[in-house]
């Protein structure tokens, strides 16, 4: 698939209502997923089950109350991080390590992008590990670049851009590879609500152009609503799936209507309910006592930082 | 730059030196004292004592051999440095031993090694130098693997780089600022250890010409040798800079960006 | 008004611009001293054994074990100990000079433009003379004295510090600067309250580096010209084909410098760790 040409009508779904996914339309598959952090004297359960799958061509959003392991959920669909149990596929192969088809926008998008390369040799980069001839790598390095708006930055440097402008770069990048799945963690956290905006509507018109599979990971709920195709709401730590929330939003969206409709905020208050719930401790697997306060709860970096 | 910034800059650049060269001059004009000849005498004799014989068979010698103990130096203290630093187990096992290594003053290395070759061989002077001037860079190269940020090397992952691109692309560029820094001051050991390894025996080169001087009396004669040395020292400190700001171009733009936030 | 401008230069407005990033951890697990600790048992044993099964011939290198124990018998020398005493001191004073002098010749060109300005091609230029060219001069007019390796340290050292020293002026918060003036500080005040706080880091660092190369140096004077201390003892032992005295020594000389490299990077790492302003030193 092109990122000029529109994805094939087969990956264009009309609301249906929600059924068991066909085997061969799912593109990932997260079985029953587990993750427990062993540190020298303490473990800890961040993940206890997850269950879900993504479809081929889906926009999937993934929110839940600060520590509740999206960026755990996150490391271990993309390979970066072991399970302890379950376990995770892509078009039906095991995950194991990160897996070829698929691309990762990271929050720190600053630290992302190679300082001592420019735009466009950062974009070209996993292309040469793809082992493309020359001229097909520049052809997607600029199309991608056209594709986010930064025609004219190939040349600049990363950290001569905006905060917005390296995120488009981190986004063009991972279309260029043309992935079959994108992972998006937290992307828009660090940039202003302004560009986020932008930034959001640039996802979803890359989504449909393309056709990729996307799990998107927001504590946005404003966000994770207007983009996806279904909300994944997750419980506190130890993390369960609260529940699988279908967006029947129609798919054309923007910034003004969208927002404004009432099925918008509708969904929106029940997403936050639900997670207001989380914060309290109710889970579906028997509710548990609320968790402290947020900045309190040693965030996942921590954990895997002084873990193994 | 217009003409006026331009003449400003010159003159800021040389109106410091030219008042101590000519303080220098004229305070030792008339001056018949044995330890500071009349600078005019020491300007005369330059041309006569670097002649082009000393040229070729003392001051060259040494800066090749200097060259080469560099060199041997800065690659195996990139290999070595980037093994150890992506190690967690090996700079583990190693790091007490190096920071060891790395304390112990550099000129005591000549006559240890004298214990080995002597002390006339261009071999011991050639590993004199580099055994003094891999530890900085080794060291460095460990920090500087180390310290990678590692948002990159998750990325780097997430792309599957393969090991040799990873290595070329993303860790020797990342760790590259704090090895051109280790590198900055073996150099500086390196013109040290290039004198000194030449100051025992019998010898040609550029600090024994020097010291030959000093030990005949020859004192305009040494204070030529000196200026030279101080000559060469800038000259290659000079060129270091020139290269650390081709190679670190990226690093510096994007460190004066910051500081400017 | 004895308060202190808080600094809030551009390392705190990079702090918050770039997303918390997790600290690598500065505490030294047990498994880590153990490995260290092992990796260094594994090359002295290597020694040993090498040295004892004669592949490097004695004479040139002795079991670590002999070296081992000619250390512990200089130990019981008397002369061991003032040569100790006399390198030691030779370091100290040298690099109280250095320090002392660093510091304030760079709060005074730091401070004053125009003296910057008009010292920047000399400082450049005079910064990578290798003291070693000095040694014949100063051979000649101290001879084996102390002088010489005072000279010679305070020399290279002085450098280090002033170098840092500029650093640190140069890095004062313009906005932190107008604000103090603003309220009318007196220079003095100015210098204290906002100047200082953010230089103290940079002299912290200039001190490190100046004491490295401090110790060099003053073995390098004993070493080469021959004033009293460990450095000329170690080049007499060589010449005199006592062996093993002679690594015993280097050794000594190494264990100086590390203790001076820990030392110093501790007290570096407790006056940065109260300070707002967090700088990575190279």
């Amino acid at each position: 698939m092109s990122i000029t040409r529109p994805a094939p009508a087969r990956t264009r779904r009309k609301e249906s209502p929600m059924t068991a996914p066909a085997p061969t339309d799912v593109a990932l598959a997260v079985r029953g997923v587990t993750k427990t952090y062993e540190a020298p004297g303490r473990s800890v359960e961040a993940i206890r089950h997850l269950d879900f799958a993504v479809r081929s061509g889906e926009l999937v959003c993934v929110v839940g109350p600060s520590g509740a392991g999206k960026t755990t959920l996150l490391r271990c669909v993309s390979g970066l991080l072991e399970l302890s149990g379950g376990s995770v596929e892509l078009d039906g192969e095991p995950v194991t390590g990160p897996p070829p088809g698929m691309a990762v926008v990271f929050q720190e998008y600053g630290r992302s992008l190679f300082p001592w390369m420019t735009v466009r040799q950062n974009v070209e980069l996993p292309l040469k590990e793809k082992g493309l001839a020359k001229a097909e790598r520049k052809r997607l390095a600029r199309e991608a670049l056209e594709a986010v708006g930064l025609a004219d930055s190939g040349d600049a440097h990363p950290w001569q851009l905006s905060g917005g402008m390296q995120q488009r770069v981190a986004i063009a990048r991972a279309v260029a590879y043309e992935p079959t799945v994108l992972l998006m963690d937290e992307p828009f956290a660090a940039v202003d609500a302004q560009t986020r905006a932008d930034l959001e509507d640039l996802v979803r018109r890359l989504w449909e152009r393309l056709g990729v599979t996307v799990l998107f990971v927001t504590h946005d709920i404003d966000e994770a609503v207007y983009l996806g195709e279904r909300v994944l709401v997750l419980s506190n730590r130890p993390t369960v799936l609260m529940e699988d929330v279908r967006v029947d939003l129609p798919r054309e969206r923007d910034q003004l209507t969208t927002r404004s409709d009432p099925r918008f905020g509708e969904l929106r208050g029940h997403v936050y309910e639900l997670i207001q719930r989380a914060k309290a401790g109710q889970r579906p697997d028997g509710d548990l006592p609320a968790l402290p306060e947020p900045d309190a709860l040693t965030t996942d970096a921590e954990l895997e930082g002084n873990a193994s | 730059m217009t003409a006026r910034l331009a003449l400003r800059k010159v003159v800021m650049t040389l109106a410091l030196p030219v008042v101590l060269v000519a303080a220098w001059w004229i305070a030792t004009a008339d001056s018949t004292s044995f330890f500071w000849p009349p600078l005019e005498d020491i300007v005369r004799t330059f041309p006569e004592t670097w002649t082009a014989d000393r040229w070729l068979h003392d001051v060259l010698p040494s800066l090749g051999r200097l060259g080469i103990g560099y060199a041997v130096a800065l690659v195996a203290g990139i290999a070595f440095g980037t093994a150890i630093g992506l190690s967690k187990t090996l700079r583990a096992l190693t790091e007490p031993t190096l920071e060891f290594f790395r304390a112990v003053p550099p000129p005591v290395l000549v006559p240890v090694i004298a214990l080995f070759t002597g002390y006339t061989s261009s071999l011991s002077k050639v590993g004199t130098i580099a055994l003094g001037c891999v530890w900085p860079i080794l060291l460095n190269a460990v920090d500087g693997v180390r310290g990678l940020e590692p948002v990159l090397l998750d990325t780097a992952q997430t792309y599957r780089l393969g090991r040799w691109r990873r290595l070329t692309y993303v860790i020797l560029p990342g760790a590259s600022p704090r090895i051109v820094a280790g590198a900055r001051q073996a150099l500086s050991i390196g013109v040290i250890l290039m004198v000194i390894s030449e100051l025992f025996g019998a010898n040609r080169g550029l600090g024994a010409t020097i010291v030959q001087f000093q030990r005949s009396f020859a004192v305009p004669q040494m204070w030529t040798g000196i200026i030279l040395l101080g000559l060469i020292g800038v000259a290659l400190s000079v060129l270091f800079r020139l290269i650390e700001n081709r190679v670190l171009a990226w690093y510096h733009g994007q460190r004066e960006i910051e500081r400017g936030a | 008004m004895s308060t202190t401008i808080p600094v809030a230069g551009p390392a705190a407005a990079r702090a918050r611009s770039a997303p918390a990033r997790r600290t690598r951890a500065s505490r030294v697990s047990w498994t880590d001293v153990g490995l260290g600790t092992l990796g260094a048992l594994v090359v002295v044993g290597v020694e040993e054994l090498i040295t004892r099964t004669g592949i490097v011939d004695a004479s040139y290198l002795p079991p670590f074990t002999t070296i081992l124990g000619e250390l512990g018998h200089q130990l019981g020398q008397p002369e061991f100990w003032q040569s100790f005493g006399q390198t030691l001191s030779g370091w100290a004073i040298g690099l109280a000079i250095a320090t002392a002098l660093g510091v304030t010749v760079g709060v005074i060109i730091g401070s004053v433009p125009l003296l910057r300005e008009l010292t920047a091609s000399t400082i450049e230029f005079l910064r990578p003379i290798p003291s070693v060219a000095l040694i014949p001069l100063v051979v000649l007019l101290w001879g084996t004295r102390p002088a010489s390796s005072i000279f010679l340290v305070v020399y290279a050292a002085v450098w280090q510090v002033l170098v840092q020293v500029l650093y640190g002026v140069a890095d004062v918060d313009p906005v932190a600067r107008d604000t103090a003036r603003s309220y009318r500080f007196s220079r003095w005040r100015v210098a204290r309250s906002v100047v200082w706080p953010t230089a103290l880091p940079y002299v912290v660092t200039g001190f490190r580096l100046a004491a490295s190369v401090a110790l060099i140096l003053e073995i390098t004077s004993e070493l080469i010209i021959g004033v009293p201390g460990l450095g000329r003892d170690i080049g007499v032992a060589q010449s005199s084909g006592a062996v093993a005295k002679t690594y015993a020594l280097v050794i000594v000389v190494g264990l100086i410098g590390v203790a001076v490299n820990l030392a110093t990077r501790y007290v570096e790492r407790r006056v940065l760790s109260w300070h707002p302003s967090m700088r990575r030193a190279v």
